[in-house]
């Protein structure tokens, strides 16, 4: 009896020492998670969710003091994302997801005076005082930015249309999954 | 159209389904269990009707507590197939609260607990077997000498009533007997070498009586021919193929004799191994248990190599008679890693993943 | 000549009594032509033609629209309407750029180009314009624009022009029929393409299920050098490029890799009959037959159409729909699209057109899975579909792609085969296309990162320039003060 109680007892605090000096020796420093979710974000650093740049927004995230819905650009994808990195629940249900989008300028409301092009994040709109601006569809992320500072409301949002060769299968509903009741 | 594309195909289906193959599964059993209810008589019946119809109540509760629909998972057969199982390898006289046991220990425990259908780890049948072995070593190895239906020697419909439902443990000394495999491992203990054993018992282990099955055991360990012929008929509907069976028989066959030819006194011989105990119906209906058994070709093979050497094992040496439903339940916890490890080659990719190299290229 | 087994596969019910035994039909013009400028792989045709222009029959529409494109032309004479969006025969039902064209009646010919008096002396290059010129793209489904594969033999050592004739799909038998009435076409378009490309043999593979195909063509092929006739296992998919290699000769196209690496190409058998039109008479592809079947189809054949027919005209010129249809299906029954629609029109890709009922489709809810591994044994591509969907149900898509989803050729045996009906090829073509959308958007987000550091970068010029324009300024200051 005396030899079981011992037995186990040196066993137990072996084992309890081994896992003491284990985190101390082994500790993984520097978390990398900083990182990570710097590159989940879009990278555009226009300022929408509040802070002055993707780095700060993704050190809030990291230390909690954000939420994962704080990225409009990104939209429901990077939300999603993000919240898979931290390992939270989020409710997206009512984030409305518009999906990604560009801006367009209707050239008859523009008058040429370029405040879009100073705010533009990935200098994607071409022009100069008094002449046309036109936006690069290819290299406009949907940040906003421009629609927000143009003063005759010539810039409007346009959803990014899916073509036929983007398109692809929804997930199937399972209609008798089990375990969704 | 509406809800055109919902689906993206195909848009025909093979005439498969899960209850055509759980329905087959049972029909495969039919002959060999209703032999046994007439062999064991009316507390076999009764035993074998608690047992299913405390499997399907327990499920239906489950069910109804974790808000899952009640088909198909009640009307499949799955659940009548887990309990039919799980009778068929409790002693035939077992008293109601064996059963019922057991269909706790194997529907809620082994499967609602860790998930419900398809999700279990373990073969439920088995967990409830052996759970009850464990916890019920007296009851769970009472075997009976056959008193087949109307028989002299057969309880009545209401003695039958007094055995099931009467004091725990009954009086089973009269007419009590040992399985062919806990007589063998009783004797070996007491020195007597195991071929006079097999011998002495003479008209009840000569293979012809070994197959028929007019001796004490499970329903599984008697009649091992009707087994046969289910499992036979499992392989040419396709519901089972060949490489489970094949390989825990083979590997009990070859290990038995193996190791007879080395010791005769000490070993039992390969074909002693396979009409023995529960083999054919390990074989053919427990080990090859889709959920809980690997889903590789290979894996398989492996699977049931592994099942066949476990059960070689536990019989040859270990404190149980008969180590089936103990080599299953190890060999289930090893699926998963023998699913992650033994996979099938990628077509136009080595089994490494990479692609292949084309000829003239290194 | 010795077969090789191909793994797994199944064995559906062939179903193509009702429409393999009568002979193709004709369909007559129908009131409107609606030609999508994308029928095919690759950019879209560009057109050449405005509204209200007229043209002539076999006149070019829309010309390619790259290296890897395909022309479009006029099935017959008449009017352009106007060149509009238009629903595409497509599952997404989203709409694409589609010249409307109203026949006149008249089926006047334009001018063609001529045909090679002798494709066999000719330069191979000749014949790959030629190919290209007729807008000829692959016809068993893929539509792969034919003279981009043709230029395979430029690039690589090729031995056999494979022509499949294997047409595994349940209903279909446009192929048998084509193989039946045009063999003698479709085995001299064969050896043209097989001299295009360099290749010293032609092989046809039917599956056995065809036997007077198999024996009509051997016919025709016995005078004719080099050529060899196989009957294959009647095993879906046998007809997919990659098993049917593999069962002539024994090996595995290496993924990522083509069957030309194996020193192989292979061509649709109405393909070939396309390629002979088009060299040696100069004729481009202007329709296509169609096997029109289904539970729901009063008078089930198959059917030249040509191209741009509504697929509603098409089902009224076979009798009709006898009763609703579950599914419209564009091809087979196994890998064939949803319709959104009868209003769409048929293109170069349309080998079937199917009105099932719901009985066969048999489509079932799902129920859970009892692993039982049956999808395991029969995909034919060595996949684990039972693992893969459980990781794609949790969303764990880079799992799926490490077991090898991209590898899956979406042949849906393992969803034919399921007890549970568990829609796996289903799972799997979602996983696919969100991998793809997921690649993109990592692309461009790149793209734009590049795009925000290179503008920070500039500002920071400025910032610096004007910093030091600053500072020289003061300094100029400075001095001259100090002089003054």
């Amino acid at each position: 009896m005396l030899i079981a109680v011992g037995s186990l007892a040196v066993m137990g605090a072996t084992l309890g020492t081994l896992l003491g000096v284990a985190s101390r020796y082994l500790h993984v420093e520097d978390d990398p998670l900083e990182l990570e979710l710097l590159g989940l974000l879009p990278g555009a650093n226009c300022a929408q969710c509040g802070f002055v740049g993707c780095g700060q927004a993704a050190a809030a995230l990291a230390k909690g003091e954000a939420g994962v819905t704080l990225c409009p650009p990104g939209g429901k994808a990077v939300a999603e994302k993000l919240a898979k990195k931290l390992g939270v629940k989020a409710d997206l249900d009512d984030q409305e997801d518009v999906g990604p989008q560009y801006a367009v300028v209707e050239e008859d409301l523009c008058i040429g005076c370029t405040r879009c092009i100073r705010e533009c994040t990935a200098d994607a709109i071409f022009g100069a005082p008094k002449q046309m601006h036109t936006i690069l569809k290819d290299n406009c992320h949907g940040c906003a930015k421009c629609f927000k500072v143009c003063p005759t409301e010539a810039i409007k949002m346009c959803k990014v249309p899916v073509t036929l060769s983007e398109w692809h299968w929804a997930k199937p509903e399972d209609v008798a999954d089990v375990h969704a009741h | 159209m509406t809800g055109f594309n919902d689906k993206s195909g195909p848009f025909t289906h093979a005439p498969t389904s899960v209850s055509k193959t759980m329905v087959t599964v049972l029909l495969a059993l039919l002959p060999a269990t209703a032999f046994d209810l007439w062999l064991f008589g009316w507390p076999a019946l009764f035993m074998f009707l608690i047992t299913v119809g405390s499997c399907v109540l327990l499920e239906a509760g489950c069910l109804i507590m974790s808000n899952k629909p009640l088909k198909p998972s009640i009307v499949d057969g799955s659940v009548v197939l887990t309990g039919w199982l799980l009778a068929m390898s409790l002693p035939p006289w077992a008293p109601w609260w064996i059963g019922l046991l057991g269909a706790v220990f194997a529907v809620v425990l082994a499967k609602h607990l860790f998930g419900g259908l398809g999700q279990n780890v373990f073969n439920p049948a088995m967990v409830g077997r052996v759970a009850l072995l464990v916890s019920f070593p007296l009851q769970m190895t009472a075997w009976v000498k056959p008193a087949p239906l109307f028989a002299e020697k057969s309880p009545g419909f209401l003695d039958a009533l007094g055995i099931t439902f009467g004091h725990a443990g009954g009086n089973f000394d009269a007419i009590g007997a040992a399985s062919a495999l806990g007589y063998v491992k009783t004797e070996l203990s007491r020195g007597v070498p195991v071929t006079e054993s097999m011998a002495h018992f003479g008209s009840s282990f000569s293979l012809g009586d070994m197959l028929i099955g007019m001796h004490p055991g499970s329903f599984g360990e008697t009649s091992a021919l009707l087994i046969l012929a289910g499992g036979l008929l499992l392989l040419a509907r396709k519901i089972i193929s060949w490489h489970i069976p094949v390989s825990v028989m083979g590997t009990l066959f070859v290990l038995g004799s193996v190791f007879h030819l080395a010791d005769p006194a000490r070993f039992t011989d390969g074909l002693f191994h396979l009409t023995s105990g529960a083999t054919f119906l390990g074989a053919f209906f427990i080990a090859t248990d889709y959920v809980t058994s690997p889903v590789s070709k290979k894996g398989q093979l492996v699977y049931g190599f592994g099942v066949g050497l476990l059960t070689w094992i536990i019989r040859s040496f270990a404190g149980y008679p008969e180590g089936m439903a103990f080599a299953v339940l190890l060999m289930n916890a090893l699926t998963p890693i023998i699913d992650h490890h033994i996979r099938p080659r990628v077509f136009g990719r080595t089994y490494k993943g990479e692609p292949l190299p084309l000829k003239g290229e290194k | 000549m010795k077969l090789f087994s191909v793994r797994g596969g199944v064995h559906p019910e062939y179903r193509k009594e009702r429409t393999s035994e009568s002979a193709i039909v004709a369909m007559p013009l129908p009131a409107t032509l609606y030609l999508p400028l994308q029928q095919h792989i690759g950019a879209p045709a560009e057109p050449v033609v405005e509204a209200g222009e007229l043209v002539k029959k076999g006149q070019l529409l829309a010309r390619a629209g790259g290296a890897v494109s395909a022309p479009v032309h006029a099935p017959t004479s008449g009017r352009i309407a106007s060149i509009a969006d238009m629903t595409a025969p497509h599952p997404s039902g989203l709409p694409q750029p589609t010249i409307i064209l109203e026949p006149d009646g008249k089926d006047e010919w334009a001018e063609l180009p001529p045909g090679l008096f002798d494709p066999f002396k000719a330069d191979p290059q000749a014949i790959r314009s030629r190919v290209a010129e007729a807008g000829i793209v692959g016809m068993g489904g893929a539509t792969f624009p034919s003279a981009v594969k043709l230029n395979l033999g430029t690039e690589k050592k090729l031995e056999i022009l494979l022509l499949n004739g294997a047409e595994c799909e349940p209903y279909l038998t446009c192929d048998d029929r084509v193989m039946r009435e045009r063999a003698e076409e479709m085995l001299d378009g064969a050896r043209i393409m097989a001299y295009a490309l360099g290749a010293p043999k032609v092989v046809v593979a039917i599956e056995e299920n065809k036997p007077q195909a198999l024996e009509v063509v051997k016919q025709a092929a016995s005078t004719l050098p080099n050529l060899e006739v196989v009957s294959v296992p009647a095993q879906y998919p046998m007809g997919s490029e990659r098993h049917l290699v593999q069962a002539i000769t024994g090996e595995e196209t290496p993924a990522r890799k083509l069957t030309a690496d194996l020193g192989i190409v292979v061509h649709n058998v109405a393909t070939a009959c396309a390629v002979h039109h088009a060299v040696r008479y100069g004729k481009p592809l202007l329709a296509r037959v169609v096997t029109v079947s289904g539970g729901a189809i009063a008078k089930p054949q198959n059917v030249e159409v040509p191209l741009g027919t509504l697929v509603s005209d098409l089902v009224e010129f076979c009798g009709g729909l006898a009763v609703p249809p579950k599914r419209v299906v564009n091809g087979g029954p196994m890998m064939g699209q949803p319709l959104p629609s009868l209003a769409v029109p048929v293109v170069k890709g349309t080998s079937g057109i199917l009105a099932l009922t719901a009985d066969e489709a048999n489509e079932q809810p799902s129920e859970p899975c009892i692993r039982c591994g049956t999808c395991v044994t029969i995909c034919p591509c060595g996949l684990v579909p039972v693992e893969m969907s459980a990781f794609i149900r949790k969303e764990n898509l880079d799992a799926a792609a490490r077991l090898g989803v991209r590898d899956c050729v979406s042949c849906g045996s393992c969803s034919y085969i399921c007890p549970a009906h568990i829609p796996l090829v289903h799972y799997f073509n979602y996983a696919k296309g969100r991998l793809n959308a997921l690649d993109r958007e990592a692309r461009k987000t790149d793209h734009i990162r590049q795009l925000v550091e290179g503008h920070n970068v500039r500002l920071e010029k400025q910032a610096a320039a004007k910093a030091a324009a600053a500072a020289a300024a003061a300094q100029a200051n400075a001095e001259k003060g100090g002089e003054a």
